[in-house]
């Protein structure tokens, strides 16, 4: 069984139903994005796999939702459990006020991490895989929001890879950020995959096929198409699906 | 179209009058308390007791006021502030799972916010009459608590507010809880806004007069224990004023401009430790 299957799930906003009966399982180990027109679901269905949706008020949620075969919506659900396990990226970078180093070291550190040389470490290797610790390895004490966007949004990914998750949740990392930094970005996605199952909400089209595996098609709070990018991107099954791929919606 | 450019003009032309207004009274203030106090103002009058016939222009200064007014009014504020934190935290979305409680709970301190001093020193007079005691130091920091408490609490909640609903949100997916996330990163976050609640707060509570007037009393002397009376700064002004002695007035005066110069001065205090802290803040 995979690591995170999905059934049933609905997302009531008051009498606006987001989600519809959503079941679909998520590949391990492969890059899964979920696509759709604005205002579709994507996020919502996002925020479900680590319950941010708790958070979000006047949201109810039904179905269920399997991680590692717990299901997470259950209300006797460890939720500092699944969320250790569960890192996740926003569309705008959100640094804590502290600094770059605490970023990285805070969340292993409230684990239970309090041995100064393996932070030390820890929070050097987290910087080198998202490639950032060449740029900042002169001002680690620095911080953090002082680093432009595109680094910050590299630094809340090392900061996300410092709990050691094995799912990461991506909404839109990359919308706000420049072309360049941007790219940077989606190649830490593709180095990432073999050791994570990353799910990803995008807008942009061009980005999904660049990065794809497996595809999740969203609209108006259905799931209207999933499968391999490659069967979805060249033969799509559904009308809606079509005309999206071809701009005709969203 | 020219009428929107005349309409610019007009509002900057007031904007800068409301403001001159606000920074001119504050200077007029200053000159008037200088001008009056000037020929009382020394150093003997800081650094001494009230001795003989202070009141009639004698001897001695207001040591026993200037002591007496930082002990309640930081007491009061350190009382309120143990009160005021865990309050404004649970008045933000991510305790208060109900909305209608927070916005009960606001609506009820707006009110005691409204309440005048005068209202709580009653009370506190009442309390402690009940208690057999006699008006003294905790009294006054008691009743000076509660009239700070609403002030803060709301301040409070205020700047916590603010405080980016992502940036928490950020936390809860690092498997934060509730605490760490307001410990570390929210009270982090929104520190120097905390700060300027708890100054709003100890400024109220240095210069209000009425409810530390039944509650702490008045002496001549630096209190000993919390059960002994003590002097404030604002019941030495309306002493003063009250006399018919030219001299005892100037010393009002004197006694107001010290009074301003605390509060300034603990503002700058409070500013210069917090800078440092406040580095790291994202904006």
């Amino acid at each position: 069984m995979p690591r995170i299957v999905v059934r049933n799930l609905s997302v009531y906003y008051g009498s606006h139903q987001a989600l519809r009966d959503v079941s679909v399982e998520i590949p391990d180990g492969q890059i899964t994005v979920v696509l759709g027109p604005s205002g579709c679901g994507k996020t919502t269905f996002l925020r479900c796999l680590n319950r941010l949706i708790d958070l979000t008020e006047g949201a109810k949620v039904t179905g269920e939702v399997f991680l590692d075969g717990e299901n997470i919506l259950a209300k006797d659900a460890d939720l500092l459990r699944l969320r250790q396990k569960v890192g996740m990226l926003t569309q705008k970078p959100q640094v804590f006020p502290m600094s770059i180093y605490e970023n990285v070291a805070f969340g292993a550190w409230l684990k239970g991490l309090r041995d100064k040389k393996a932070l030390d470490e820890l929070v050097r290797q987290c910087l080198q895989r998202v490639h950032l610790l060449e740029e900042v390895r002169d001002r680690l004490f620095a911080p953090a929001f002082q680093l432009s966007v595109g680094q910050q949004q590299r630094l809340c990914l090392a900061r996300a890879l410092a709990v050691e998750p094995e799912v990461l949740l991506c909404d839109e990392p990359t919308s706000a950020l420049d072309p360049l930094s941007a790219q940077k970005v989606e190649e830490l996605f593709r180095e990432l995959k073999e050791r994570y199952t990353i799910v990803l909400v995008t807008h942009s089209l061009r980005q999904a096929k660049r990065l794809a595996d497996y595809v999740l098609f969203f609209y108006m709070g259905e799931l209207v198409e999933h499968g391999p990018a490659q069967q979805v991107f060249s033969e799509p099954k559904e009308e809606q699906t079509k005309a999206f791929l071809t701009g005709v919606i969203g | 179209m020219t009428w929107r450019r005349r309409q610019e003009r007009w509002m900057k032309v007031a904007m800068m009058a409301a403001t001159s207004l606000l920074i001119g009274s504050f200077f007029a203030l200053l000159t008037v308390l200088v001008v009056k106090g000037w020929q009382a103002i020394s150093w003997s009058m800081v650094v001494k007791l009230p001795t003989g016939g202070a009141y009639f222009g004698g001897e001695g200064g207001i040591l026993n006021a200037i002591v007496g007014s930082l002990l309640l009014a930081v007491g009061a504020t350190s009382l309120s502030l143990l009160v005021a934190l865990p309050t404004a935290l649970l008045l933000q979305p991510d305790y208060a799972g109900r909305k209608k409680f927070a916005q009960f709970l606001r609506s009820l301190l707006d009110g005691l916010w409204g309440v005048p001093s005068i209202v709580y020193g009653a009370c506190g007079y009442a309390l402690l009459v009940a208690l057999g005691w006699r008006a003294c130091l905790l009294g006054g920091l008691i009743a000076l608590a509660f009239v700070e408490l609403p002030i803060m609490v709301r301040a409070m909640d205020e700047a916590l507010g603010i405080v980016p609903k992502a940036m928490k949100e950020a936390a809860y997916a690092l498997a934060f809880t509730r605490y760490e996330t307001m410990r570390h990163v929210v009270l982090r976050q929104a520190l120097p806004s905390l700060v300027t609640a708890v100054l709003l707060a100890f400024g109220r509570g240095i210069g209000d007069a009425a409810s530390v007037l039944f509650t702490a009393g008045y002496t001549d002397n630096i209190p000993r224990s919390l059960f002994d009376p003590v002097a404030s700064l604002p019941l030495t002004v309306f002493f003063l004023l009250n006399t018919p002695f030219e001299e005892g007035q100037r010393r009002a005066y004197a006694a107001a401009f010290v009074l301003l110069v605390l509060v300034l001065a603990v503002n700058v205090l409070a500013r210069v430790i917090t800078k440092p802290l406040s580095r790291y803040i994202v904006r």
